[in-house]
């Protein structure tokens, strides 16, 4: 079988690319590391890939709003790319800064051209470097989203991923909040270790609203997320290896969307 | 014409120690006298870019004047520090005088005759690049090398702690970045010291910032450079001392991955000067010359940068290509000294260089020629380009927009040569710039102070004090300052610096396993105390002994552990003040030697000293920091320092003294780190921890609280020497220590193992009913002189610093 090209698109700022890198070649894809520039320039072509995903860091130093700056060149810069890209329903990942870019361009929840809702700074004000647990939010048959239930194949109600943020605060407007979960958008919660969502600090980290982690946009193929996947591929990752082993969920999470089936 | 001639020709030595003072160059009389008998026979005045590039070449910071000095040590009892305790008691209680008669020794060159000489002396296959570039390097496995080093950024921090401490990373790294044809920096370590952080305001000397300011704005200017360049800030260390008030310590280390066909640089005449990265300005003109200045009331902000981590970070992802295309063939960093200092050194390799000032990009218009030469502008690194390459690199790095400029080209005239607009405004041979530093002369005075007897009322309830000592704040947990730091980034990270149960263990060391495809990893650890106060040889001794106990802990090997050492020292004007840096230097010697572990790099940062307003000179606590990097096989084999499993024996390893400060014994010492070092690569240990800050008391609560699980612990089986109370037992610091929780299924092959090593079961892991987890310590009498709840212990080690 062909392998799935997953691209790891990077700008100054950028800094987690090579462990997402290796965290795709891992999971089975094919994966390069690109600079915006080169497609900008046309030498490289968003549509030559399955998978683009838009890693962790600072991009462009992140001084004015989180991901904004990288949000626009997407936007106004590669908008005939991107949009060909997505309406083809291929898959796009953003992690941490990634996952900031996609809410500032308005690709998150809604696919839409405006911004719905916004990544703000931590409850705590501060950077956090800390693992979290996450549940897995599935969906019943009567939501039609059925790419979400893919992502979740093989990983158990609860894990546990590494968080290392700032601007991590999922915040939208009640009705957005509500629609994102009436359409079954949420994909993981920040919870306690037996699996009860959980709003208390530092479980939940930043302070999210509905203790939002990760999520997806109706469609399901836009998939944005706080905690670092990338970071949990081997089982040495996991912050208490020396004490119990544990499956790389983060590993098993980017398998499933390298093979959605 | 925009350069000066500045008239050192008919100057006498007054005139000339002016002409240094108001140029701020910081160059002793002799040197100018050097410099006079240079220009004189040239038959002409120096230029201002001249004099300016001399200053930097010669300063403290780039040259290390006062560590390579020419010594003459007046050393009353050179022992051998084999030769036991009793015997140097003795010879504590001699006179005064009679010490001053003892034996003298005779240095050619301080670092030379001590540091480096051990490192040759142990001569490891290992060791790729030692003390010659800009990091150590050393054998990582077959394909790779590691690049290690360590910077102070002290004078900067303290009148500007955010851009003192990000500069301070944004340099370090760069030195990674510049190390052989550069390596890819992998991680951070940042030890920092400060003053007591509740001093009153009303005590704070003029442009002296309080403490709690300097810490909060040390950590986020760390924390911003590392985090926003994703590198990870995994290793460190804070000590809280009244000594660090006018002068607190920034201590910045990075370590790089490089390929071991990549660790020499070479260039050719006709080779490209090529500068990458930031523009050019105004900022940190003198940094170098500076630093060795006294700290007072009046010292320019100016001298102190800004960073900017993203301009780093991108040049930094496309040199890594670029050196592997190899369309560079050498590199350094623009640090102290900028352009001078970076091209200065490599025209070295070709013999000799001409550079064109006007070709520099510039922030901003208006600078002298000078002052471009000199700036310490950030993020700028020098390559060296052959002609039919330029091209393509200028390419590559302008698809990731990095800015490239052409500045000149290297020769083999000899000398150095530089160019404003076509007027020549600098010439000088390079032998005189590198070579015609006169050597400084010092004579050195040891004699041992006497330990001042403590101020703090003794404490003899032991719970309380066991408490109150968890929550002093050089013990007390790091968390709210490591949480702050991506200590995850690039994916690396397999041993935390928070360890344990709930994550927020103190773990002795860090470990990386730095390549997706091998288990081979890197541990990562520090060694700093305050003993420098009372005897700079017990405090260098049991730095060093303490760096390597948190290698050995963790699971790191001793015989491919690499040492860097970083001394920060304060006025060096006294005999006695340079009698205590000698005897340091003499015990990384002897350490180092008796261990097998290498010096790779090192640095110092002297004059940490500040001028009060009646003149006073108040200097910090003599200080070495010892960081220690191992290479391990298989990172699936280390272990962690909490507790792991009720039932399980306790073991501690090596003698518990009476004394302070505590004295190492290297030979004991070794055997017990050999010993923990293969049992721990055998599977027997569950958990091991050093002995370090507040003794076996501390060690066996942080093991407790990270673990979750309480312990019963009989003092009685404690191997001690010269030890009357039990207060002594829990408490005292000696060095070669490890606290070691035993697989109860491995225990008798542990005992079989220890054969010749002093190991005693001292205890067990107790139960794990919820609530009931308690430490407690049975005394002489069997009496239970420390019981305390895990809760107690947790609580009063992480509100202190919360």
């Amino acid at each position: 079988m062909k392998k799935k090209k997953a691209l790891i698109l990077k700008t100054a700022g950028t800094n987690n690319d090579s462990e997402t890198a290796i965290a795709f070649t891992l999971a089975g894809a094919s994966s390069e590391i690109a600079h915006i520039n080169e497609f900008i320039s046309g030498r490289k072509n968003l549509l030559d890939y399955d998978i683009l995903v838009i890693p962790g860091g600072f991009s462009y130093g992140d001084y004015i709003s989180a991901g904004k700056i990288f949000a626009n060149k997407l936007r106004y810069k590669l908008n005939a790319q991107f949009d060909k890209f997505l309406s083809e329903r291929r898959i796009v990942l953003g992690i941490c800064n990634g996952f900031q870019v996609l809410v500032k361009m308005g690709l998150l929840p809604f696919d839409e051209d405006k911004q719905a809702a916004t990544l703000m700074h931590n409850d705590s004000e501060k950077f956090e470097c800390r693992w979290v647990h996450l549940k897995t939010i599935k969906n019943d048959a009567s939501l039609k989203l059925k790419m979400k239930n893919f992502l979740f194949k093989n990983l158990p109600d609860v894990i546990q991923l590494p968080v290392a943020h700032g601007e991590g605060k999922f915040f939208a407007d009640n009705d957005v909040v509500n629609k994102i979960k009436n359409s079954g958008q949420i994909l993981f919660k920040y919870c306690t270790p037996d699996g009860n969502e959980t709003a208390k600090y530092p479980l939940n980290p930043n302070g999210s609203v509905e203790n939002i982690a990760a999520l997806t946009n109706p469609s399901g193929n836009i998939i944005g997320i706080m905690p670092h996947p990338e970071r949990f591929v081997i089982g040495e990752h996991h912050p208490l290896w020396t004490r119990k082993r544990t499956e790389p969920w983060g590993l098993v999470f980017i398998r499933n969307i390298v093979d959605p089936t | 014409m925009k350069t000066k001639q500045i008239d050192i020709m008919s100057a006498d030595k007054n005139k000339l120690h002016e002409i240094s003072a108001k140029n701020m160059l910081s160059l002793t009389t002799g040197e100018l006298c050097e410099i006079q008998k240079y220009f004189k026979k040239k038959g002409r005045n120096p230029t201002d870019v001249e004099l300016e590039t001399i200053a930097q070449t010669w300063s403290e910071h780039c040259k290390h004047k006062t560590l390579t000095a020419e010594i003459k040590h007046k050393a009353p009892h050179l022992l051998s520090v084999s030769k036991g305790d009793n015997l140097k008691i003795k010879q504590d209680n001699r006179s005064n005088e009679q010490k001053v008669r003892g034996k003298i020794k005779n240095y050619n060159n301080l670092l030379k005759d001590t540091i480096f000489k051990a490192t040759k002396k142990i001569n490891k296959k290992w060791c790729l690049s030692v003390f010659k570039d800009n990091a150590g390097v050393i054998e990582f496995d077959k394909k790779y090398a590691v690049a290690f080093k360590v910077e102070t950024h002290n004078h900067p921090s303290a009148i500007e702690p955010y851009g003192g401490a990000e500069t301070g990373v944004g340099g370090v790294v760069r030195d990674i970045l510049g190390v052989g044809l550069g390596a890819k920096p992998i991680m951070n370590t940042d030890v920092f010291c400060f003053g007591d952080l509740d001093i009153s305001y009303k005590k704070l000397h003029e442009n002296v910032l309080h403490p709690k300011r300097i810490y909060k704005r040390v950590v986020e200017g760390v924390r911003d450079y590392g985090n926003r360049m994703g590198i990870p800030t995994a290793n460190g260390a804070i000590i809280f001392d009244e000594g660090y008030l006018f002068n607190p310590l920034v201590f910045c280390g990075t370590v790089g991955i490089i390929p071991k066909n990549k660790v020499n640089k070479k260039i050719h005449a006709g080779d490209l000067i090529v500068s990458i990265g930031g523009r050019t300005g105004r900022d940190g003109i003198h940094g170098a010359t500076f630093s060795s200045a006294s700290l007072d009331k009046d010292v320019p902000a100016g001298v102190v940068q800004i960073g900017n981590p993203i301009e780093e970070k991108r040049f930094a992802d496309v040199l890594v290509k670029a050196r592997d295309k190899e369309l560079y063939n050498a590199i350094t960093d623009c640090g102290a000294g900028g352009y001078s200092s970076a091209i200065g050194e490599l025209a070295l390799f070709s013999g000799g260089a001409e550079v064109h000032l006007d070709k520099v990009p510039l922030k901003y218009d208006g600078l002298l020629p000078w002052e471009i030469w000199l700036s310490e502008s950030q993020e700028r690194m020098v390559i060296a380009v052959k002609k039919n390459k330029i091209a393509e690199l200028k390419s590559l790095f302008e698809s990731e927009d990095v800015q490239v400029s052409v500045l000149g080209n290297f020769t083999d005239s000899g000398d150095l040569k530089v160019y404003y607009k076509n007027t020549l405004v600098c010439e000088m041979d390079l032998d005189f710039l590198h070579d015609g530093l006169p050597k400084s002369k010092r004579t050195a005075v040891w004699s041992e102070k006497k330990p001042m007897p403590s101020k703090e009322k003794k404490e003899t309830d032991l719970n309380k004090k066991l408490i109150k000592l968890l929550s002093s704040p050089n013990i007390a947990s790091k968390e709210s300052v490591i949480r702050q730091y991506d200590f995850e980034v690039q994916g690396q990270t397999v041993i935390k610096p928070l360890v344990g149960v709930a994550n927020d263990g103190p773990s002795d060391a860090v470990v990386l396993k730095p390549l997706p495809d091998s288990y081979r990893g890197i541990v990562v650890s520090n060694g700093i105390n305050l003993y420098g106060k009372h005897n700079t040889y017990d405090m260098a001794a049991s730095a060093i002994d303490e760096a390597l106990r948190n290698i050995i802990a963790v699971g790191g090997v001793l015989d491919r552990t690499a040492l860097l050492d970083n001394f920060c020292w304060g006025e060096l004007t006294g005999e006695k003040q340079f009698g205590e840096l000698v005897r340091a230097c003499e015990a990384c010697y002897a350490l180092s030697v008796k261990f097998g572990t290498p010096f790779i790099s090192g640095k110092d940062s002297l004059n940490n000293k500040y001028q009060k307003k009646n003149g006073e000179i108040v200097s910090i606590p003599p200080t070495l920091l010892i960081s220690a990097l191992s290479i391990i096989e298989d990172i699936r084999k280390c272990v962690t320092m909490d507790f792991k499993k009720p039932n399980n024996p306790i073991y501690l390893l090596g003698i518990t003294k009476d004394e302070y400060p505590p004295k190492v014994d290297p030979v004991l010492s070794k055997k017990v780190m050999l010993f923990l070092q293969t049992a721990i690569q055998k599977g027997f240990v569950a958990a091991s921890h050093d002995c370090s800050d507040g003794g076996l008391g501390v060690a066996l609560s942080e093991m407790c609280f990270s673990g979750g699980f309480g312990a019963v612990i009989d003092l009685k089986n404690v191997a001690a020497k010269n030890i009357l109370t039990e207060d002594s037992l829990i408490f005292s610091e000696s060095n070669g220590r490890f606290v070691v929780e035993v697989k109860k299924e491995f225990e008798n092959d542990f005992v079989t193992l220890a054969k010749n090593v002093c190991a005693n079961k001292i205890g067990s892991v107790s139960g794990s009913s919820r609530g009931s987890e308690r430490l407690i310590i049975k005394g002489l009498s069997g009496a239970h002189i420390i019981d305390c709840s895990l809760y107690e212990l947790k609580y009063a080690w992480q509100k202190t610093l919360s």
